[in-house]
């Protein structure tokens, strides 16, 4: 999954050429409008483990709800997981998903995977584990 | 009736429904007690706990747990089955499970999240979006009624987790030495069982480790 890496995209961004308003623009979601991606960031790339963190730039533009907003705020002062996030707003994980990519493809927040990149559930990190469970306190 | 502490208290609450009272109580965390992460550079990893209603998942997930356990209201729509299907109008039911989960780190800049997962068959899909990711299951069973299990185990099986037993010793229930145990849940010989007092943290890493050592000797024997 790649949902880490919002900061690399908005140069990718390619504008439909020749679509000048004709098709409904106000029906267009707002991580697309703000997005200015090809396609938008797609909630199939979340998990409940997916890391969210703030990327510290402006707090959501009106055009959020309430609820981002408040997913939002809760993320300022550190890292949590969809699940974590979605405990505390006392929302359903779906729900906390839908706002996650909102806020990541706006630029308000930063998703990464729960296992770092190059790093699959091999038998190395198996091991890790094991060691780390015996040296626990 | 649980009472999720919002972070920003002034903003109105949530408009969605309430979830339903709560079978198993659980310390609230309050106010300002969010756990960040430490550092985003970790690597979170999943395992389910799972067994019958009141086995002792959410206590054996509270014991390993370093913050205050945490729930999730998971919406499920079920059709109904029967009678009502027959008329054309097949009736949606939504039922509203809490799923339990706690986090523990442990050395090497691992995260483990203990996810409690209801063994009832009729949560099966949503006990499959959980489960899907996981390294493994952690299914528990009682003396008392060690069948309650079965079905439990059938599901981690189609999900094809590995996953080990742990026997969660109640104060008064019946002890049995572990050859009793895997006779009675029909174990395969390779298939984990570990006795335990969830209560006990030695003892629930103990169940830990069991499954990972079983999911590693896993890993090994499917490598070329």
């Amino acid at each position: 999954m790649t949902p880490g890496r919002p900061g690399t995209s908005g140069a990718a961004a390619a504008p439909e050429p020749g679509t000048p308003g004709g098709r409904g623009r106000r029906l267009v979601p707002a991580y697309l409008a703000t997005g200015g991606r090809e396609r938008p960031r797609g909630t199939a790339d979340f998990d409940r483990l997916t890391v969210l963190v703030s990327t510290d730039q402006r707090p959501p533009e009106m055009d959020f709800g309430p609820e981002h907003r408040r997913l939002w705020t809760l993320l300022r002062p550190g890292a949590l997981t969809v699940v974590e996030c979605a405990a505390h707003l006392g929302l359903p994980v779906s729900a906390t998903v839908f706002l996650a990519a909102d806020l990541v493809g706006g630029g308000h927040l930063l998703a990464r995977s729960p296992v770092p990149k190059a790093e699959a559930i091999d038998r190395t990190l198996i091991e890790r584990l094991l060691v780390g469970l015996r040296a626990l306190p | 009736m649980d009472s999720v502490p919002s972070p920003e208290p002034a903003t109105a609450p949530v408009a969605a429904p309430r979830p339903e009272p709560r079978t198993e109580s659980r310390p609230e965390p309050g106010p300002g007690t969010v756990r960040y992460l430490p550092s985003t550079g970790q690597t979170l990893m999943k395992l389910v706990v799972t067994g019958p209603f009141g086995v002792g998942k959410t206590t054996l997930i509270r014991t390993l747990s370093e913050i205050p356990t945490l729930h999730t209201e998971e919406v499920m729509t079920t059709s109904s089955a029967g009678l009502d299907d027959l008329r054309g109008l097949p009736e949606k039911a939504t039922t509203t499970v809490a799923v339990d989960f706690g986090r523990l780190t442990v050395p090497g800049d691992l995260v483990l999240y203990l996810f409690g997962t209801p063994g009832q068959e009729r949560f099966f899909p949503l006990w499959q979006d959980i489960a899907r990711g996981a390294l493994g299951a952690l299914v528990m069973a009682d003396t008392r009624r060690l069948a309650d299990s079965f079905p439990v185990m059938d599901m981690v099986e189609e999900q094809g987790l590995p996953y080990a037993v742990a026997v969660n010793r109640f104060p008064g229930a019946p002890a049995h030495s572990d050859e009793v145990l895997r006779r009675h849940l029909d174990l395969a010989p390779e298939t984990p069982l570990v006795q335990c007092d969830a209560r006990n943290r030695r003892d629930s890493i103990g169940t830990l480790i069991a499954l990972g050592e079983y999911v590693l000797s896993r890993l090994t024997q499917d490598a070329p």
